[in-house]
């Protein structure tokens, strides 16, 4: 579904990744694991859009992403959850999933879409007038990808789903991430907390100082002495 | 004596209420361009000025029927908005603020000489006087009656257009943060476009509404533009409702103030000035 091939890209002069080739096959839920500043959240940065590339392409199910304009990139089908959620403060939930329909495709279904996004998070519902300013960081989070949700995506990209949140609120946005597969969405997420990412998602690339070092199934990287000495401190 | 100080003073809260609406839609405008491309229009009371002479050549000199002229005006102000928006704004987005102070102040000056050159300093009325409604003792403007509900009227437009539309969420998600509307699929550089073309299609409005109370000179943006710009800081730049309690606020000091002094707008001057040591962020503004 999504094929990135030879990515070299950067903030300004500063190059952050080097040579990145990886692939996310429909249906598949992937994750990039790595230490602080790897490149992990630069990655996803890039393949929605929000900064250049200095080399490479990206193809997501065979259209090259260089074609479209970075905002019509949702239209594609691809749907992101930025880092620290980035939710907008000032405007009630359901404002924050509206906005999340913006994408012409996405419109039309703004009824249909909110329903389903509730559906999934029943919680959501309960606080659809709250700013999400005043949300809890759990509550946000759903709402973070609540919206994403709303464009009706086929991938959805996630960065640090759990970063800042409370060790049991962790627990409960995992248990998010696992509905979502069951709804046959394919997912590439960013985490640093490779112990629990490992148990949800299919495989995992390693990603160390911008280039990837190594990658294999979720299950054997588990087991790899390396991974779990340096990333789970066993 | 006592009695008719008392309806002087009606006179004067009612005239401050009526005035402010006005203010309000003018404020509302600049207010909508501040937070959303985060460009402040120095200039932007001189399209009122435009927007007057336009509706003095199409009503008062080809009598183009008012209604279809105020719209013709409406048009031609938000066009030239959009105009300014690309010439003029939309290159030096993201420079440091003072270029676009420069720039738009220096567009100020040019647009005044400008109609100064097209018009001479001559003053021109569009010949509507409308007449006076009285109640008893009390004397009201229907000019300012009608200015006041249609001010009125626009802004609820406004309104509707800003919480019922997708384009009116991503205004108003834009100021609060920009980076991620591409990841909404929002094209940031429409966004401004329309807010440029609704935010100067308010000040073509207005313009219609104080053509019938002001004769119209080159200079007559003067008269509103710095009221306006106060305003606008006083509720807090950008912040819309801010504006809309500043704006009557400041038009009832001004209203007020006059009934007891000369320097009403000392009165309000001095207002502004302890308030921005009192609330630096503005009246309903968020510390930042």
């Amino acid at each position: 579904m999504l094929e990135v091939r030879g990515l070299n890209a950067g903030y300004g002069t500063f190059q952050a990744l080097f040579d990145i080739s990886l692939d996310v096959s429909a249906g598949e839920a992937v994750s990039v694991i790595g230490p602080n500043g790897a490149g992990k959240t630069i990655l996803l940065r890039a393949i929605s859009g929000m900064i250049p590339l200095k080399s490479g392409t990206l193809k997501m199910e065979g259209c090259d992403l260089s074609t479209v304009k970075p905002h019509e990139i949702v239209e594609l089908g691809i749907a992101h959850v930025p880092e620290n959620r980035r939710l907008f403060p000032a405007m009630t939930l359901d404002e924050n999933l509206k906005m999340g329909a913006f994408a012409k495709s996405a419109r039309g279904h703004l009824a249909e879409r909110r329903e389903f996004v509730y559906s999934l998070f029943p919680r959501l519902k309960e606080r659809r007038d709250q700013l999400a300013g005043t949300m809890s960081g759990g509550e946000q989070q759903m709402c973070a990808i609540g919206r994403a949700l709303m464009s009706k995506p086929k991938l959805l990209l996630m960065d640090e789903p759990s970063a800042g949140l409370a060790p049991v609120i962790v627990q409960q946005v995992f248990e998010l991430i696992r509905r979502i597969r069951a709804e046959g969405l394919t997912v590439l997420i960013v985490e640093q907390n490779v112990q629990q990412v490992l148990q949800v998602v299919d495989r995992a690339y390693l990603l160390e100082s911008g280039s990837l070092a190594d990658s294999g199934n979720a299950a054997d990287l588990m087991q790899s002495e390396t991974i779990r000495k340096a990333y789970m401190g066993i | 004596m006592e009695e008719i100080f008392d309806i002087f003073l009606l006179e004067a809260l009612i005239n401050g209420l009526l005035f402010g609406g006005v203010l309000a839609l003018l404020s509302l405008g600049l207010n909508l361009i501040c937070g959303v491309i985060d460009v402040v229009w120095i200039c932007y009371a001189e399209l009122v000025m435009f927007g007057m002479y336009a509706m003095f050549w199409l009503y008062g000199v080809y009598e183009v029927p008012i209604i279809l002229a105020a719209i013709m005006s409406i048009a031609l102000i938000a066009m030239m908005g959009l105009a300014v928006h690309y010439l003029i704004i939309s290159p030096i987005l993201g420079k440091p603020p003072i270029n676009q102070l420069l720039a738009t102040g220096g567009l100020l000056f040019f647009l005044q000489s400008f109609a100064t050159l097209l018009w001479s300093i001559e003053y021109r009325n569009i010949g509507v006087r409308l007449s006076v409604l009285q109640f008893g003792e009390l004397y009201l403007s229907y000019a300012r009656l009608l200015a006041f509900g249609v001010a009125i009227v626009g802004m609820i437009a406004l309104l509707l257009f800003l919480n019922q539309t997708f384009m009116g969420s991503a205004i108003w998600a834009i100021s609060q943060d920009r980076e991620i509307m591409m990841l909404m699929g929002v094209d940031t550089k429409k966004v401004y476009a329309v807010t440029s073309l609704v935010g100067c299609g308010l000040a073509g409005l207005a313009a219609c509404l104080l053509v019938l109370q002001y004769d119209i000179h080159p200079f007559i943006g003067l008269s509103f533009g710095p009221i306006t710009f106060i305003i606008c800081v006083l509720g807090g730049l950008g912040n819309m409702l801010g504006g809309f309690v500043a704006a009557f606020i400041l038009s009832e000091i001004i209203s007020v103030g006059g009934l007891y002094s000369e320097l009403e707008w000392g009165c309000a001057f001095v207002f502004f000035i302890v308030m921005m040591f009192l609330r630096p962020q503005g009246l309903l503004g968020k510390k930042s």
